[in-house]
């Protein structure tokens, strides 16, 4: 009988894997595998280095990438009070309205706030960046296949184009981008971005903490989760197991008579 | 439990007018159940649990949902951010999808294997496989709810099947579509029928069930019981049985749900919809692949779309294409052969849907789509002709018969 | 003896299978309750600003917080010295008026009656105002007096003040 269900289990995984192989194949490019603080049914993130992040993201990704689904309020996950929430949403200036006259105005941000768009719409964008539009980072992490590794993959991609490779106007080399070509150029560069820890802002240390950032920002609920999947799952094996003996249990008679 | 009951005397005065409590004591207490049901007999009360917990988390979801172009992408991410315990339930609902096609194939093939779909079940097979097609409808209605880059494009490619019908084609995805793109319109029906579809499937699947109680489970030897010797009653027996079964796919089902929620799912779902850019690669949810597969293997578009309809189709008919009486592939060794080879063929299919449609897959998915009808409807009808089966035992509790002798199927309709 | 020892271990151990069962199927409603507690954007919804400056004496507004009508009168004179002087004894929900403004110029209430959630009369000039001169709730008679206080009717307490600060002198922050 524990071969039959080790055998359930078997052929289920299988069957997962076989699925899960054939959706991955879909791409071509490996992206070097990075020890992630979140990966792992225990990883947690990072909380410092997704701090460092989102200072990353604000100072050099929030030029032309939006996180529409992201409020400041939301940055209590990665470990800010109130208090510095309060703070930090009010040095981001939010178009409100309209008031009584009907007109809209600018105030300083509030915790419920989203976070501020580089560009009212995509048409804008667009007209800002050569046609290219710069996606929206909220999900960024979870839309690309092995999303953390692409993005630290991509980022740190950025080479110079082999002598017979044409790159045209506006359009970038990097090795880790489909077609090479990539229309945003190098984001990160060495100290970058003076880190408020000290950390030094070495260029695989920026990339590293932003897409830390990204992680966290595509599955806030990630630590949850796996924290509530542990007690859950616990709670299934002593049910399972006791369920198990229960049926031997209650079975015996039937079981002796055959 | 029934010499119980005639001491409460409330019950038995509500049982007295509406005989509730007889029914469920005689439907799942006494109810006389082989006593040789293995684990494959477990899926079908998993199926119905699944049901229901699907339908418990998507009428708190829809709860949370906005079914319009420009909120839901975002009224989904609320869900998963804001909501309490959003999160939790939108996983199960999402992986939840995933576990009951899996139980719910699992099912069917054990149907297939044990042939329970012959007399006198044949209608308890049609309403399976009735329940089968509204879960793929709704499965797939769901998909586009989150109006990700896969909905959008799922629902348009699905949806323009239809245009291959010929004369009226355009015009019945352009009422589909109540336009002519999938937008605003589609998605609110969808959600619509993504509501109601369920509760009829709780309606097929309560049928399923009178048409099961009418004469009891099939069982692995596939032989009728013939009497109370061959016979326990469902409960405590196969409730604790049942119940196990739960707590092993509750683990399988949590795993998935709290460390792998995405695994099952596709990256591009999590891009909002975009009529302006198809995806690169554009797959459907792995359930519906092997369908796929001999969708792609036509090189016609209505043929492609009668053959894809026409995989489901032949499972109507299949009470009357297998002609053997022995039910059992315990004792059908040719039947089992092809069997695996079936079920081999289906996990091929489902494998070459999730490739490109190119080179070598192309031929690959024709010979699978092949051998699938070739199967039921050329080997079925004609294996009875020439499979020696294995001699049948006397009773479900003398599972062994001292002749080793064969005989064939003719033969043993002879001693019937 | 001992076959009953064994019966006895085999019940508790069914019987637990069965408690582990339920508490299982019990957790898993939780999160179908609590679903429908007000979700996170929901708590941190904005605060209101409003500005005093235009509200002459005499004259109320009335701006919307948390889904629900606020009233800010600015009281006259005579409107606070009633307020003021009234005997506690007479009330059915005994509280001054200081304890009920910060700036005694100013009443900011929450528009909603404290009997089954009407929105009370007497914001606007022509509004029935009730006995006392505050705010009168037509669903079913409830008078309230000029800093909101319940008088006469089916209304078991005060209408609620809500949190407000006042940022400078004519602008205050609900929430």
């Amino acid at each position: 009988m524990c071969k039959n269900i080790t055998f359930k289990i078997y052929f289920f995984v299988i069957f997962l894997c076989l699925g899960k192989t054939c959706l991955a194949a879909s791409t071509d490019i490996e992206y070097p595998s990075q020890d992630w603080s979140f990966s792992g049914i225990f990883g947690t993130f990072d909380k410092a280095s997704a701090q460092r992040g989102f200072q990353v993201y604000r100072e050099v990704c929030s030029g032309c990438h939006g996180m529409k689904l992201l409020s400041y309020r939301h940055l209590s996950g990665l470990g800010y009070n109130n208090e510095e929430l309060k703070a930090l949403s009010a040095q981001f200036e939010i178009t409100d309205g309209p008031n009584d006259d009907g007109e809209s105005f600018v105030r300083p941000g509030r915790p419920s706030d989203t976070f501020v768009s580089p560009y009212p719409n995509e048409q804008a964008a667009r007209a800002a960046n050569g046609g290219a539009y710069p996606p929206d980072l909220s999900l960024i992490v979870k839309a690309r296949a092995d999303g953390a590794n692409y993005l630290h993959a991509l980022l740190s991609g950025y080479k110079e184009a082999p002598k017979d490779f044409n790159v045209p106007e506006g359009m970038y080399y990097n090795t880790y981008y489909p077609g090479k070509l990539i229309g945003m150029p190098q984001p990160i560069y060495e100290d970058g971005v003076e880190y408020a820890d000290g950390t030094k802002a070495s260029e695989l240390q920026m990339s590293k903490d932003v897409t830390t950032f990204l992680a966290w920002a595509s599955e806030p609920e990630m630590e949850n989760r796996k924290r509530l999947g542990v007690t859950v799952i616990s709670f299934l094996i002593v049910f399972s197991i006791l369920a198990y003996f229960s049926m031997k249990q209650i079975w015996a008679p039937i079981k002796k008579k055959v | 439990m029934s010499k119980n009951k005639s001491k409460n005397s409330v019950v038995e005065w509500i049982d007295y007018r509406l005989p509730i409590f007889t029914f469920l004591n005689h439907e799942l207490n006494e109810y006389p159940t082989p006593k040789n049901l293995n684990y494959f007999w477990n899926f079908g009360s998993l199926a119905g649990i699944t049901l229901v917990v699907m339908i418990i988390t998507g009428i708190v979801l829809s709860m949370n949902y906005t079914a319009h172009v420009d909120y839901a992408f975002d009224s989904v991410e609320r869900i998963m951010r804001d909501v309490n315990h959003g999160w939790l339930l939108r996983y199960i609902h999402m992986n939840g999808a995933s576990f009951f096609f899996i139980v719910v194939y699992i099912h069917i093939f054990r149907g297939l294997y044990y042939g329970s779909y012959k007399a006198p079940r044949e209608i308890l097979w049609i309403l399976g496989v009735l329940i089968l097609l509204l879960m793929m409808a709704t499965a797939f209605m769901g998909y586009v709810l989150p109006w990700g880059q896969m909905s959008f494009w799922g629902a348009t490619v699905i949806t323009n099947l239809f245009s291959a019908v010929p004369l009226v084609g355009e015009s019945i995805v352009t009422w589909l579509w109540g336009g002519f793109s999938v937008d605003n319109p589609t998605l609110n029906r969808f959600f619509s029928l993504h509501y109601l579809l369920p509760f009829l499937i709780v309606g097929l699947v309560i049928l399923h069930l009178v048409a099961l109680h009418r004469f009891g489970s099939n069982n692995p030897i596939g032989i009728d019981a013939k009497g109370k010797q061959d016979t326990i009653p469902f409960h405590p027996y196969y409730t604790i049985k049942d119940l196990f079964g739960l707590s092993v796919f509750a683990t399988i089902f949590a795993a998935a749900v709290f460390f792998f929620p995405n695994f099952m799912g596709h990256p591009d779902n999590y891009i909002p919809a975009n009529a302006m850019q198809t995806p690169a690669h554009i797959v459907p949810e792995w359930y519906f692949l092997p369908f796929y597969a001999i969708l792609r293997a036509i090189p016609d578009k209505l043929g492609g779309v009668l053959f894809m309809f026409g995989a489901i189709a032949v499972l109507f008919i299949l009470p009357w294409l297998d002609k053997s009486p022995i039910r059992s592939s315990q004792f059908r060794p040719i039947y089992k052969l092809f069997f695996w080879i079936l079920v081999f063929d289906c996990i091929l299919l489902g494998y070459l849907g999730a490739k490109p449609a190119e080179g070598i897959y192309v031929l690959l998915s024709r010979v699978a789509t092949g051998y699938y009808f070739f199967h039921f409807i050329i080997l079925l009808p004609l294996l009875p002709n020439i499979e020696k089966t294995r001699p049948l035992p006397i009773s479900i509790s003398e599972p062994i018969l001292s002749s080793s002798s064969f005989s064939t199927a003719a033969a043993v309709r002879e001693k019937k | 003896m001992a076959k009953k020892e064994n019966k006895n271990r085999r019940d508790f151990l069914v019987i637990s299978t069965y408690a582990f069962g339920a508490v299982g199927a019990g957790s898993f409603v939780w999160p179908l309750i609590d679903q429908m507690n007000p979700a996170a954007d929901t708590l941190a919804l904005a605060s209101t600003e409003v500005d005093l400056e235009p509200l002459e004496e005499g004259q109320a507004i009335t701006v919307k917080w948390r889904g629900k009508p606020v009233f800010i009168r600015h009281r006259t004179k005579e409107e606070i010295m009633s307020a003021k002087k009234e005997n506690l004894d007479n009330l059915k929900d005994p509280q001054k008026d200081e304890d009920r403004v910060l700036n005694e110029k100013y009443i900011v209430l929450v528009g909603v009656c404290t009997h089954l959630g009407c929105v009370p009369l007497g914001q606007k000039t022509g509004d029935v105002k009730g006995e006392y001169g505050g705010w009168f709730c037509p669903c079913h008679g409830s008078h309230y007096d000029h800093s909101g206080r319940i008088r006469k009717g089916p209304a078991p307490v005060n209408l609620e003040v809500p949190n407000y600060k006042f940022l400078s002198d004519k602008l205050i922050r609900i929430g």
